[in-house]
């Protein structure tokens, strides 16, 4: 059970929140945009084994979403941020 | 050595103290006409057929720990072809269909047992939505039908059919041909049968990288030194995103914990394999009696090989919701794997965006079922260049031009 540090409520159990991605910024304007770059963006993921930037949202608390710094492998969690 | 009624008994009179080794362990030569990355049934299968089908003399697996390790060796071993959309049941049932014959090519009883596979429905909505997908699966000519709640208990007497259920049961429907296969079996039946015709499977063997010249692959950097390949295969499951980004591209793919569990072993009490998926449940029993049940993803990113308490007990709850039988069951184990899950949960087959290195990836939580057919399908790859009729639209390509094969919302979850 991974206990995290909501940035507005402090620290949590892991049912409260929901995970929510990969941070990452829109690429554009759409119109100089490729179908390979909008794919990108909507569908390739880092997917990284060990430290991991991810957003959250403290679903069933604040209701806030924020970034977390993680690792994949040891599931220690190293900063929580707001945006 | 063939494996018969005869063979068993001879070993038996000398005290099973003389059979010989299923497959050899080999060191790692120079070069091969073909390397598959990844020791599980996928990547031994493609060895298998790149030997069986294609003629292929100098073919190698590498295997970072022990083969069926992964994932195959940690899945609720569920078969079956019950998808909703053309592309999936061609795929799927091809490899149902290869299970129903895999025994006996292989000489190596993979215990296929077709015990049929019932899902429930537990509203009149579900049993709409399910009566469509049934309607959709018989038109694509998979063997479903629909069963009203007096079947369903025929079937299942032991599921929760009592007025106050949380999850009332309202139907539901079978896939006769689905069933369970044993999944050490079919990793040991392909190397066995793969080594057979020569393939070399060299265990403890982790590649930690990509030879590439002008956008080929040329061969790989192992932690038993470097090999040259003349065409590269992957099937490395949880790990696909570790390898691509070594082969510098990204995948669609997102790697989780997913879960599984077995009871302590009881007399039979369920003969079917058993799944709703408004609960997230499903469960067999095992030929030693274990109640097998796994649960629904860890929902963040994992390479911990674990799974958490709250999914621990999510599941728990829905097999005890639908089976409240099965309360003073003790659980003997509990364990995870790393799944790659693609973001359409359908596979990702064919050509990647390197000259001569070909996926077999992105199964995901439902790969089991797709063994002989991803080993199958990847060999053809590797060995034309090509892509098969069946893997087409599971090109990776498919994320460019958004033709998701979006079995998620199709099928529902696909284990
Ligand atoms: C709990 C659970 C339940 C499941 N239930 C079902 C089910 O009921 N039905 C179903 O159809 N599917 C199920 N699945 C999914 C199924 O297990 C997988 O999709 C399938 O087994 C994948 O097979 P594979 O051969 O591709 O991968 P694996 O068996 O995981 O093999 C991949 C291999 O690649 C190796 N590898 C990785 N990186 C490297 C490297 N760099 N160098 C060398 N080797 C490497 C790994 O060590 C591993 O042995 C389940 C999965 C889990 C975890
Ligand atoms: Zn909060």
């Amino acid at each position: 059970m991974l206990l995290i540090p909501c940035p507005w409520c402090g620290p949590r159990d892991e049912p409260e929140f929901t995970y929510g991605g990969e941070p990452a910024v829109r690429p554009g304007p759409a119109a100089d945009i490729s179908d390979a770059q909008w794919g990108g963006y909507l569908y390739m993921r880092g997917n990284d084994k060990g430290p991991h930037r991810e957003i959250w949202c403290h679903s069933f608390g604040c209701g806030q979403w924020f970034v977390l710094e993680r690792d994949t492998v040891t599931h220690a969690i190293f900063s929580a941020r707001k945006p | 050595m063939r494996y018969s009624s005869l063979s068993l008994l001879r070993q038996g009179l000398t005290g099973h103290a003389s059979w010989p080794a299923a497959w050899r362990s080999p060191a790692l030569a120079q070069s091969y006409d073909a390397v598959i990355i990844g020791g599980g049934g996928h990547g031994l299968a493609a060895a298998y057929y790149l030997a069986k089908l294609h003629g292929l003399k100098r073919v190698a697996v590498l295997e970072k720990g022990w083969l069926g390790g992964g994932n195959t060796g940690r899945n609720t071993t569920i078969v079956r072809s019950n998808y909703f959309f053309p592309e999936s049941v061609a795929l799927y049932d091809f490899a149902l269909r290869l299970y129903e014959g895999l025994s006996e090519e292989l000489n190596f009883n993979i215990m296929l047992s077709q015990r049929g596979m019932i899902n429930l429905a537990h509203s009149d909505h579900d049993m709409e939505v399910m009566t469509r997908a049934v309607n959709a699966m018989l038109i694509n000519g998979i063997d479903v039908e629909l069963l009203d709640p007096a079947q369903v208990r025929a079937e299942l007497p032991l599921a929760n059919f009592s007025p106050g259920a949380r999850y009332p049961i309202h139907g539901g429907y079978v896939q006769r041909r689905g069933g369970i296969a044993r999944h050490d079996a079919v990793a040991w039946g392909f190397a066995r049968a793969a080594d057979a015709l020569g393939v070399d499977i060299v265990q403890n063997c982790e590649v930690l990288g990509f030879l590439i010249e002008n956008g080929l692959v040329t061969g790989l950097e192992t932690s038993r030194g470097r090999v040259s390949a003349g065409a590269v295969g992957m099937s490395p499951s949880g790990h696909s995103g570790v390898l691509a980004a070594k082969a510098g591209f990204r995948l669609p793919i997102t790697s989780y914990a997913l879960q599984a569990m077995v009871s302590e072993p009881v007399k039979p009490v369920l003969h079917t394999v058993a799944a709703s998926w408004a609960t997230g449940m499903y469960v067999s029993q095992s030929d030693k009696g274990e109640l097998v049940f796994g649960a629904g993803l860890d929902l963040y990113p994992s390479y911990a090989q674990r799974g958490n308490l709250p999914t621990t007990q999510a599941i728990v709850a829905a097999v005890l919701e639908i089976f409240p039988a099965f309360r003073r069951l003790k659980m003997l184990r509990q364990w995870a794997g790393i799944v790659d899950v693609p973001w359409d949960y359908s596979p990702i087959l064919g050509p990647s965006p390197v000259g001569n290195l070909y996926l077999n990836c992105g199964w995901g939580t439902g790969g089991f079922k797709a063994t002989p057919a991803g080993g199958w399908l990847l060999a053809h790859a590797v060995a034309t260049g090509r892509h098969h009729p069946i893997s087409a639209p599971f090109d990776l390509a498919r994320f460019d031009s958004a033709a998701l094969i979006d079995e998620a919302a199709g099928a529902g979850i696909a284990h």
